[in-house]
């Protein structure tokens, strides 16, 4: 180690401890001992710096198959996918709990146990921390010249008086000071031990516990909170229950009586694309006007619902995070009765909002209506693509759709997606020369079934909303937690805990002083402060200054 | 100025900074390759002649005291080319920054020059220079001069290759204040970790040379600064990276997420690489006070975090792009 390194702390033990020496590391092999001995062995390898250093890497890369694979809370339609995809392995990934890395039982073993390793490190070292507050510096060692800085130089002033400029020099810059005289002799000289830092170990301590904190608040809301989804069509309305829901994923303590039971009505939405430029077609601004009652009986309100501008009531927030086409059609059957009337929700593709989506229409008789296929918000056509969308707003719509007819499969009491059609007993309408009877619906257009099994009629637009609503209780504790653990963070970095002793001598009738510093963590500028002290203390005008 | 005229002078002021970035690092090479044929003191020796108040070991420069007069002279010239790449450098990041500020006017309105990977890599390349710039004089860093303009040309080569998208109005999901305090840390903490990430492999080599007895007297390696001084400069922009850093990925993030989206964490795979970054830093600053994982182990370990860094700015946005919501800046 060069001579302006200074000492790095090998152990949770030395930091805080007044004592140079470092204490004994643990030892690398257990030894043959007593089970209680053994126990005690163990715990000192989790709580040693090398098993937390271990544990942080594991954490680390545990993290990392939880960006590779979709994961089941944070995108439950990816996850499905994939599983479709990938039959083989898909079990398997199950059984390792990859599509829920961070609750999966090994994620969690590590952080646990880093947690142990944490709570057994830092409570010792708050205890010593607590004794070493009250302690004194050390003495001068003996030969100042051996310490990383040091210097010796004569002052023309009386050794009491050096000694004395030397506690004021010292304790001006935040020392804490002791002065030993020199006992033998009345020459007046002696020395000054000063230590300063001592917040750097307390900042390192906060730092620890406060990661703790954040862990509480982070583990709370993720049981007593919840998250859900909803497609919200403009116009109509919603009411915080589970059965309305679309997807919900309550925390594991959260029970479905604990929703408030507000409500709201999306009484518009409104989307600006960008016209023109190289990047026409990007949104720039939307928004949703709602008109919400945060209880039944409470007055109704209204607020604009945007990105970056969510609605907070009692009990939950609600953000927008989505929107999309829901076109309105009416569905005549067979028998010419209206079988199906309102809007349909599609689900935009690409960020030309070509939306793909089925009509189911149950209602249909002789026998069962379904349709599958794309709303184009300003239709377009070419050879190669077929039908597309030119841009994203609803300038010219067309629903390009297949119809079916059959069973839809409703009655078997399976749940079915919304969005998806069920075709084993459908059967698509074709053409008299073998091709799918294809319909591009324009607004307003009616368009006939084959052999008069029915008609469809689009009959507009309407936009639907993506919400989110979702409350998550510990976040306040968790941001404290890490407002704290910054702080310390930052006390633990840039306070450097530093030694200071000056020796003042008389020697042939001169006044000798003797400087050395030590540094107690890295990256510290020691050698500036001691020539900045070394300065002060020759600097004789200056010194008056600080004695007086 | 009309927005098209401030777009096109952005465009240009990247294309010189780059042009002068190349002069500064030729300047930087010529100062290293005139230096080989002189010798450097060695380090040992002066480090132990080091005592009250001599020359910095850390300061280059002083290596050069107490040579022959020939050598005086070639110093002289190798100083030249040092302080004429530097002036390059100053230059070139000065009109680096005009091309950011005039990147966020040309915008309508005007906004933050980071909303998308082009700007975000040039503003982060331009926080490079500056942090280099900034710690220059502190800590003697003249060294590092040829690795930051030679890092900054390739890197903004690839910008205006591959990542360049004319100027446009953001997205909704960036319509927040949120953007520029999260992403100027961001931008800070990632330029403090390049800086830091370049001096820990500098480390790696000095300190290899310096334990294998291979350190020669003239040379690049040579004329770097004793590891335990490279460990050190490393060790400073890393601490003042991290909490930069915790503070962009882990509290401001995190509120703005909160904001936007409804949960303030949700281990979108950007989230979940900036929580990575954050751990293996964080094992770094641990390494470098455990026994045994000093030194070496600890420079490799900051090299990973860096590695994690530029993966999670580049590598998200292609594989996972569509999945991650954080995809818009892409
Ligand atoms: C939850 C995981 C942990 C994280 C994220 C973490 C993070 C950090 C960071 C960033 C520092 C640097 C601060 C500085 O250099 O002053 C640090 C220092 C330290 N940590 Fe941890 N730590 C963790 C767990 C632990 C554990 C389990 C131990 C006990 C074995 C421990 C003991 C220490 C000690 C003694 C220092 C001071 C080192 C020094 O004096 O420079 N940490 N920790």
């Amino acid at each position: 180690m060069s001579p302006e390194q200074a000492p790095v702390v090998e152990s949770p033990q030395a930091a805080a401890g007044g004592a140079a020496t470092t204490p004994p590391t643990p030892p690398s092999s257990p030894p043959a001992l007593s089970p209680r001995e053994l126990a005690r062995w163990a715990w000192r390898q989790l709580t040693s710096m090398r098993t937390a250093l271990v544990l942080l890497f594991l954490l680390a890369l545990g993290a990392i198959p939880g960006s590779i694979v979709p994961q089941r809370d944070v995108d439950s339609l990816a996850a499905a996918r994939w599983v479709d995809q990938h039959p083989t392995l898909a079990p398997i990934y199950d059984k390792l709990g990859l599509f829920s890395v961070f609750d999966s039982v090994w994620f969690s073993a590590i952080y646990i146990l880093l947690m142990i390793s944490l709570v057994g490190c830092i409570v010792p070292r708050l205890r010593i921390y607590w004794r070493g507050m009250r302690a004194r510096p050390p003495k001068a060692p003996r030969n100042l010249s051996r310490l990383p800085e040091s210097r010796t130089f004569e002052v023309d002033a009386a050794p009491a008086e050096a000694l004395e400029r030397a506690r004021a020099v010292l304790a001006r810059k935040r020392y804490r000071v002791d002065v030993h005289p020199d006992s033998e002799g009345d020459t007046g000289g002696g020395a000054v031990a000063g230590e300063r830092g001592f917040l750097r170990e307390a900042g390192n301590l906060l730092f620890h516990v406060s990661l703790l904190v954040v862990l509480v608040g982070f583990a709370f809301g993720n049981l007593y909170g919840y998250k859900g989804g909803v497609i919200v069509v403009s116009g109509q309305s919603f009411s915080n229950s589970l059965s309305q829901y679309d997807d919900f994923l309550p925390g594991a303590l959260f029970g479905a009586d604990d929703l408030e039971p507000f409500s709201f009505t999306v009484d518009d939405f409104h989307v600006d694309f960008l016209q023109s430029g190289e990047q026409a077609g990007m949104p720039t601004d939307f928004a949703a006007d709602l008109t919400y009652r945060e209880t039944p009986d409470a007055p109704a309100r209204t607020y604009e619902l945007a990105v970056n501008h969510p609605l907070q009531v009692d009990g939950g927030s609600v953000f927008l995070v989505g929107h999309g086409y829901a076109p309105k059609v009416t569905v005549r059957d067979g028998e010419g009765n209206v079988a199906y009337k309102g809007p349909v929700v599609f689900l935009p593709e690409d960020s030309t909002f070509k939306s793909f989506g089925v009509i189911k229409v149950p209602d249909a008789m002789p026998e069962q209506l379904g349709f599958e296929g794309l709303f184009l918000p300003t239709y377009g056509f070419s050879m190669e693509r077929g039908p597309f969308s030119q841009f994203p707003d609803a300038l010219d719509p067309v629903l390009s759709i297949l119809p079916y007819h059959g069973d839809l499969g409703l009655d078997s009491g399976k749940p079915q997606s919304v969005y998806e059609l069920k075709k084993d007993d459908l059967d698509v309408f074709t053409k008299d020369n073998g091709n799918d009877y294809r319909l591009d619906i324009a607004v307003g257009q009616t368009k006939q079934l084959p052999g008069g099994a029915g008609s469809i009629t689009f009959d507009g637009v309407d936009r639907w909303v993506k919400l989110q609503v979702s409350e998550s209780p510990g976040k306040k504790i968790a941001l404290a937690g890490v407002v704290l653990a910054l702080l310390g963070l930052l006390g633990s970095l840039f306070i450097r805990p530093r030694r200071t002793w000056v020796r003042v001598t008389r020697r042939e009738g001169r006044t000798v002083v003797e400087l050395a510093g030590l540094d107690r963590s890295s990256g510290g500028d020691l050698r500036d402060e001691i020539n900045e002290l070394e300065k002060r203390l020759q600097d004789s005008e200056a010194a008056k200054r600080e004695t007086t | 100025m009309t927005s098209a005229d401030l777009a096109a002078f952005s465009n240009n002021a990247i294309a010189f900074a780059s042009v002068v970035y190349v002069l500064a690092f030729l300047a930087h090479l010529v100062e290293w390759v005139v230096g080989r044929t002189v010798p450097v003191t060695v380090p040992e020796q002066r480090a132990v002649a080091v005592g009250a108040g001599g020359p910095r070991p850390d300061a280059p420069d002083a290596d050069l005291a107490d040579t022959g007069p020939d050598q005086a002279e070639q110093a002289e010239r190798i100083d030249r080319f040092g302080r004429i790449g530097v002036a390059l450098t100053l230059v070139a990041g000065l009109l680096h920054l005009a091309a950011v500020v005039t990147r966020g006017l040309a915008a309508d309105p005007v906004r933050v020059p980071w909303g998308n990977m082009y700007e975000f890599t040039v503003t982060a390349t331009f926080g490079v220079t500056l942090m280099y710039l900034l710690l220059l004089r502190r800590y003697h860093l003249r060294w590092l001069g040829p690795v930051v303009t030679g890092f900054n040309v390739a890197i903004l080569m690839l910008a205006v290759l591959v990542l360049y998208v004319p100027v446009g109005p953001l997205v909704p999901a960036l319509h927040s204040y949120w953007l520029a305090i999260h992403v100027t840390a961001a931008i800070v903490a990632t330029g403090a970790f390049t800086v830091g990430g370049m001096a820990s492999l500098l480390f790696l080599v000095r300190s290899r040379a310096e334990n294998r007895g291979t350190l020669r007297t003239t040379g690049y390696i040579a004329r770097l600064p004793q590891a335990s001084v490279l460990d050190r400069v490393a060790y400073r922009m890393h601490a003042f990276g991290f909490p930069i850093w915790t503070f962009a990925a882990l509290i401001a993030g995190p509120i703005w997420a909160e904001y936007a989206w409804g949960r303030y964490w949700g281990w979108d795979p950007k989230e979940i690489w900036a929580f990575i970054t954050w751990v293996v830093y964080a094992a770094y600053l641990h390494a470098r006070a455990t026994a045994g994982w000093k030194g070496k182990a600890a420079a490799i370990i900051a090299l990973i975090g860096l590695a994690t860094l530029l993966f999670n700015f580049v590598g998200i946005n292609y594989f996972f792009g569509s999945t991650s919501q954080h995809s818009y800046s892409g």
